[in-house]
This record gives structure tokens, sequence and C-alpha cells, in this order.
């Protein structure tokens, strides 16, 4: 947790950058760490489907202010450029984004991270909403990941008839190379991920004794730390958030 | 939740974005989350150029009840137009 008086000092640097992602590809990526001396962990950030918007924007800088690295790649660099919603239907119009290709963007996202000098050498994954299961999809399938958080992913465990050839593997598949902590925040009021579905992803977590957290959380649903959007709870972000720091603090350390 | 339902179709006639009248070539309908509509779901109707690039759109976010009855006045405008023609 962000621990400060109002004696010290605090500064932040927040830009656009560009990086190496999926297949070599140069992407955009939102940059946001706090200023000051000391090593400090880095946090990748997948944003959820209604695009790369403000308030994933505000998501990194919210890591940064709390002593992380923070990057928010731009999933759908490759869909072109335009308002976040003009692009993110265009996404959803062709049918959303691979998952090699996301994968692939958060694989370049950790390695732009970790070489930094300022890079404590520990990196986790947060993601929302479609954002949440491509974070368990890539704790999944990257090795270099050190803790993920799945907020409210859904398709996590996707029917056969949903797959496609973007999605072509349901990412419960993947569970048993999952390669770090895993914290799973969730609404019981949900309709996807269900409280149901949170539990065969639970039972298969446990199956291949998978370090993991899983937190249900009651009178919410889906998109529950949206403050713009009718599914905001208050009470839950607040909570869901402190349990979200602890737990990244706990396997990514703190700024040293 | 993500629903990730969608359903597409090639249109002809035109629409008007932000930058003024466009050509229409396709028409992507989605039940998901809206951007603006103060709803947890929405029916998405997306009217596009994809020549012109993402900007090229005219957009709605309806509610089920409305979806449902745009449908209609659509359909029924139609057989009066369609009949009066051919009368």
């Amino acid at each position: 947790m962000h621990r400060y008086t109002t004696d010290m000092y605090e500064g932040m640097l927040a830009e656009t950058v560009m990086l190496q992602g999926y297949n070599g590809d140069m992407i955009n990526a939102y940059y946001a760490r706090p200023l000051g001396p000391g090593t400090v962990p880095g946090v990748v950030l997948i944003h959820h489907m209604p695009g790369w918007d403000e308030l994933y924007r505000e998501f990194t800088r919210k890591f940064a202010h709390h002593g992380y690295l923070a990057i928010s790649p731009n999933i759908y660099y490759r869909f072109g450029h335009g308002s976040p919603d003009d692009v993110s239907a265009k996404v959803r119009g062709s049918g959303g984004v691979a998952d090699d290709s996301v994968v692939g963007d958060v694989e370049g996202s950790v390695r732009f991270l970790k070489s930094l000098p300022l890079c404590n050498g520990k990196v986790g994954v947060f993601g929302t909403c479609s954002g949440g299961r491509q974070a368990f999809l890539a704790a999944c399938k990257l090795d270099t990941l050190d803790a993920a958080v799945d907020c409210w992913g859904g398709n996590v465990v996707q029917p056969k008839e949903k797959l496609t050839p973007k999605q072509p593997v349901a990412p419960i598949d993947y569970t048993k190379d999952l390669s770090c902590p895993l914290l799973g925040l969730f609404g019981e009021e949900d309709q996807n991920p269900t409280p149901q579905q949170v539990d065969t992803l639970e039972e298969e977590l446990k199956r291949y004794r998978k370090n993991y957290e899983f937190h249900m959380f009651p009178k919410a649903g889906h998109g529950f730390f949206y403050y713009d959007r009718p599914a905001y709870r208050q009470e839950q972000a607040v909570d869901g958030w402190k349990k979200l720091f602890t737990f990244f603090e706990k396997h990514l350390g703190t700024k040293s | 939740m993500c629903t990730g339902i969608v359903e597409t179709a090639t249109v002809s006639g035109s629409g008007k974005g932000p930058q003024g009248w466009f050509k229409l070539e396709r028409v992507n309908v989605s039940y998901d989350h809206p951007t603006d509509a103060l709803l947890e779901h929405a029916l998405n109707i997306d009217f596009v150029s994809q020549k012109e690039g993402p900007g090229a759109r005219v957009a709605v976010e309806l509610s089920s009840e409305s979806a449902r009855k745009l449908v209609e006045v659509i359909l029924t405008t139609l057989s009066r137009g369609e009949a009066e023609r051919l009368g």
C-alpha cells in the first residue's frame, strides 16, 4: 500500500512511449512511473474491451502513485487510430483481438519494464473485463511474470461454441501452465463470469495446486471499479483495490 | 460481462459521422458493454466504412426494448413505403 506523509517529496512521469510487441511490431503504450531514487516493481495493465481509454490512463497513474512502474500497452494498435470508442467499435466488429497478439504485447511490455534500471526485476499483470481474461492467459503463456490479477475476466471458462480462430483455446485449459500467483476479484451478480464459472476455475487451480487467492464480492456485478458506469460499487471497489495492492506488494515487493 | 456477441452485414447507403457524410459499407450489431448509455449491456449498432478508418462510424447504443421498437418501426416503414411504391 502507498504510505506517505505530507512532508514527502512526490513526483510522477506519465507519457506515451513505443515498445516492441507481438511479432516484433512497434506499438504505443501509456507509461507512468514515480520519480525519485531506488528500484520499484512493475505492472502491465491490459485495458478493457471499451478500449485504451481515459480510465486506463487513470489506472496506470494510480499504480505509479502506489510506487510501480506501470505500463498499459495499446493492444488495439493494429486496428488503427481514432477516439478510443471508435477503435474499440472497430475491434468489436472484427471479432475482437487475437489472444496471441495480446500475449505478445504483454510479453513486450514485461521486457520493456524489466530492461529499465529502475525496475526491481519483478513485474505483475493486471486486467479488467476482457483484460482480466487476457491477464490470466498471459500468466499461463508467459514465464516472465511474477504475479497476476484477473478482475472479473469473462470467458476464462469459455464454452467450445464461443471459441474462434482469434480465441482458439479456452484460457482455463492452460491452467496447468500458470506460472505465478493469481488474484481474482469477482462480483457475485456477474453473468460472465458467473459465480459457478469462478468455482470451475477454482477447481482447476486446486487440481494443479496453484497459488491463488479469489474474492467474490457481494452485491457487485461486472466492472465494479468503474466509477463512471452504473456497475460501480463504492465499498467493494475500495476493498478490491486494497486487496489488489496487498497482493502485489506481497509478490512483487516495494520500493527499495 | 463481455459477451463478444456481434453480427455483421454488408450494407449500402450513406451515414453522417463527425467528419460529415460518408459511404457505408458495413453494419456491426453487438450486444455488449455500451460506451455512453447508462446500461450494463446495450444493443450497439455501428454503421462503418472500413476504407475511411475507425472514425467513420455512426453509432447508437440502445436498450433491448428500444432496439425491438426500432426493428418494428423499420419493418413497418419499409412495408408502407414499398406498398405505396408498388401500388
